[in-house]
């Protein structure tokens, strides 16, 4: 029998003077009760439809995260040489950054170019650069996962043009490849055309992997950069699944079963600094994911109802001062997001509020990872935060805000739609102004940067330097290649893809023809823009 | 002197799509009475210093996260004395590090702000600035 409830003593007592919100300004009481889950039923198990609880009966049990740090700077050789070292380390998969120019789609001698090759990332012209970043990695045994949008069929083609090369079949390879351009639009900026040839460009690919490359995510929804520009956890939650609604959408509008091409379907959050809501914003995305493909795409498979998503600590709650703080930070985040249930994760390095990551701190961001998982005891129970009356409560809450902004969406359109008159584009540029403001009021404290600062401070860790060799070294082997091969054939290659460019037919299989023959990725951009267009955005602030 | 609003050109060069922190000072400093040219994402030195001669600019600033910032800053140095604006201010932010940020300081270009920095800094340097360079230009 109940005790009965007595009056509690926080209705009357008085709090310190602070804010007590979520770090998206979203207001929490100080305590929850069974009162707040209103008889909501609380799920039981994970690897049961809807999956709050997480996407595998076993969870952690069964399977650890996929350790897997963003890596890649100057050349492919000095790539290569951070890939095994994080290798050497214990990390259990790759995941690739590219410079600037990669991912806008230019080559590294386009005068656009100048000055940011290999700056952030590592140079890719041409499959001559994808021989030499994998080499002596076993493609069929280590997964990879490759950040790049705008061009990401024709590097992807490189990629696979590249292990065809050594000899592996593509049903063996294992990895995921971003290829998420409505992102782009809202966030990254790093787009070619208008949307809808991209949109084409990833539907093509969602059918090209389904028939031929099938361990491979053939797309990662992501989130992290939404939220990087500054969006609430809601925000970043109801964009990215939108975004990934209208894949779906077009992918069966392009003729495909949802079935087919769902169970491939990966995402991609950010884990920010404020621990319970971004624990619950993973729980409800994996809550929405399902009952939408269920229920609204009529998909069949259970497979295509996870929400299976990689996370990244999040690089904009990294200070420039005092960066060894950093390393709580991220630690904390990573916990939130194994806690979130994530299938793997990325921990940012203490540096990267200054520089890419050196050696040093790369490898400490690895080694929290493996306390997490090794030491602190939290993988071994599934969702331990499942059945929490607030937690729980936050996680109905978060899903009800993007319930929210689904609708808004709808009605103006569609998400292509609401992208082009800049809604979720506002509404993000609000909430970073708004977070701003927070922190100039110090309403939001950030620890070293608007209290707690250090007077004179010294930095005292190492920061990696790009070598300024690198560019005129990328520029001279890319003219090399463009001595050397079959110029003709490259000629050919690009006509051949304009061709079926013009029709609806896949792409995919003339982008590995263009890449067999060292066609580089400015050339097949260049191509691509003559029949599609280029996108340009309207510039507001 | 003063009577009338300090103008500043913003904008991002080359290919970098950070644009949060450019965004969020743009605001900052139209809320603090300046008047701000938002030109955005991919420009380059050649579109942004047209841009700040046709505004009549008091201040240009760049946003670089990508790395590129010794090239561009440089560049669009270069370019503000070619045009004639070489006594306009030329400052900005993103990721630049300090030995960077003295060696683009020898050559003329104005203080560079990182992560952490507050708006207010941003306009009280922008205010101080401008205000001599106006007294520098009516005398």
């Amino acid at each position: 029998m109940a005790h009965k409830i007595q009056e509690p003593q926080h209705r009357t007592a008085p709090f310190r003077d602070a804010e007590f919100t979520t770090i998206s300004g979203r207001p929490v009481e100080l305590l929850y009760t069974e009162a707040d889950l209103d008889g909501q039923k609380i799920e039981q198990y994970p690897g049961d439809y809807p999956y709050t609880r997480g996407v595998h009966p076993t969870m952690y049990r069964g399977k650890l995260w996929t350790m897997r740090l963003f890596a890649g700077m100057g050349n492919a050789a000095q790539t290569n040489e951070r890939f095994k070292f994080l290798l050497s380390k214990g990390q259990t998969g790759l995941s690739t950054a590219f410079d600037n120019p990669t991912l806008y789609g230019w080559d590294s001698d386009d005068p656009i170019s100048e000055g940011e090759v290999g700056k952030t990332g590592v140079a890719v012209d041409t499959m001559a650069d994808m021989e030499r970043l994998f080499q002596d990695i076993p493609l069929d045994k280590v997964s990879t996962s490759m950040t790049i949008n705008a061009p990401a069929a024709w590097v992807f083609a490189m990629f696979l043009a590249n292990a065809e090369k050594q000899g592996i079949g593509l049903e063996k390879l294992r990895g995921t490849i971003q290829n998420d351009i409505l992102k782009e639009y809202i966030a990254q900026k790093e787009w070619i055309f208008p949307p809808e040839p991209h949109i084409r460009l990833i539907t093509d690919m969602f059918a090209f992997c389904a028939d031929h490359v099938p361990q491979w995510n053939s797309i990662s929804i992501s989130g992290y950069h939404i939220r990087e520009a500054g969006a609430t956890a809601a925000q970043e939650l109801a964009f990215t699944l939108q975004d990934g609604f209208t894949y779906v959408e077009h992918a069966i509008e392009a003729g495909m079963d949802v079935d087919d091409f769902a169970p491939r379907l990966s995402f991609f959050f950010n884990s920010h600094l404020d621990f319970f809501e971004e624990i619950a914003k993973l729980r409800a995305a994996r809550r929405i994911w399902a009952r939408h493909m269920r229920e609204k795409y009529g998909a069949k498979n259970p497979k295509s109802w996870l929400c299976r998503f990689h996370v990244q600590t999040a690089g904009c709650s990294l200070t420039a001062q005092q960066p060894e703080v950093n390393i709580v930070r991220t630690a904390l985040e990573a916990l939130a997001g194994v806690l979130g249930g994530c299938q793997s994760l990325h921990t940012n390095s203490m540096d990267e509020a200054l520089a890419l990551p050196s050696d040093k701190a790369a490898e400490i961001a690895l080694r929290t990872q493996q306390v997490i998982a090794y030491e602190s005891g939290v993988p071994n129970v599934a969702d331990p935060l499942g059945g929490s009356y607030f937690v729980e409560k936050l996680t109905s809450e978060i899903e009800a805000d993007a319930e929210k902004y689904f609708e808004q969406i709808e009605a103006l359109g569609g998400m292509v739609k609401a992208i082009e008159r800049g809604f979720p584009q506002q509404e993000i540029t609000r909430a970073a102004y708004e977070y701003q403001r927070a922190l100039s009021e110090k309403r939001k404290i950030m620890v070293g940067v608007n209290d707690f600062a250090n007077e004179h401070e010294k930095l005292e860790i190492p920061i990696l330097e790009i070598d300024e060799a690198v560019e005129p070294d990328q520029i001279a082997a890319l003219k090399k290649i463009k001595e050397s091969r079959d110029n003709l054939a490259v000629s050919r290659c690009l006509e051949e893809l304009q061709k079926a460019a013009r029709t609806k037919e896949n792409l995919m299989p003339h982008l590995l023809d263009c890449a067999r023959c060292y066609t580089s990725i400015g050339e097949v951009s260049h191509a691509l823009i003559k029949v599609f267009g280029e996108y340009r955005e309207q510039a507001f602030f | 002197m003063n009577e009338y609003p300090i103008k500043v050109v913003v904008g991002k060069p080359g290919l970098d799509g950070h644009d949060r922190g450019a965004k969020v000072i743009a605001r900052a400093l139209v809320e603090a009475g300046m008047e701000v040219v938002y030109l955005g994402l991919r420009q380059t030195p050649e579109s942004i210093v047209a841009a700040a001669v046709e505004e009549d600019a008091d201040v240009i600033g760049l946003s670089v996260l990508s790395g590129a910032h010794m090239t561009q800053f440089r560049r669009v140095h270069e370019l503000m004395e070619k045009e004639g604006i070489g006594g306009r201010l030329l400052t900005g932010g993103g990721i630049i590090p300090t030995k960077d940020q003295e060696a683009l300081s020898k050559i003329g270009v104005g203080k560079l702000f990182g992560p952490g920095d507050e708006p207010q800094e941003i306009i009280d340097y922008i205010r101080t600035e401008v205000q001599a360079r106006r007294t520098h230009e009516a005398m």
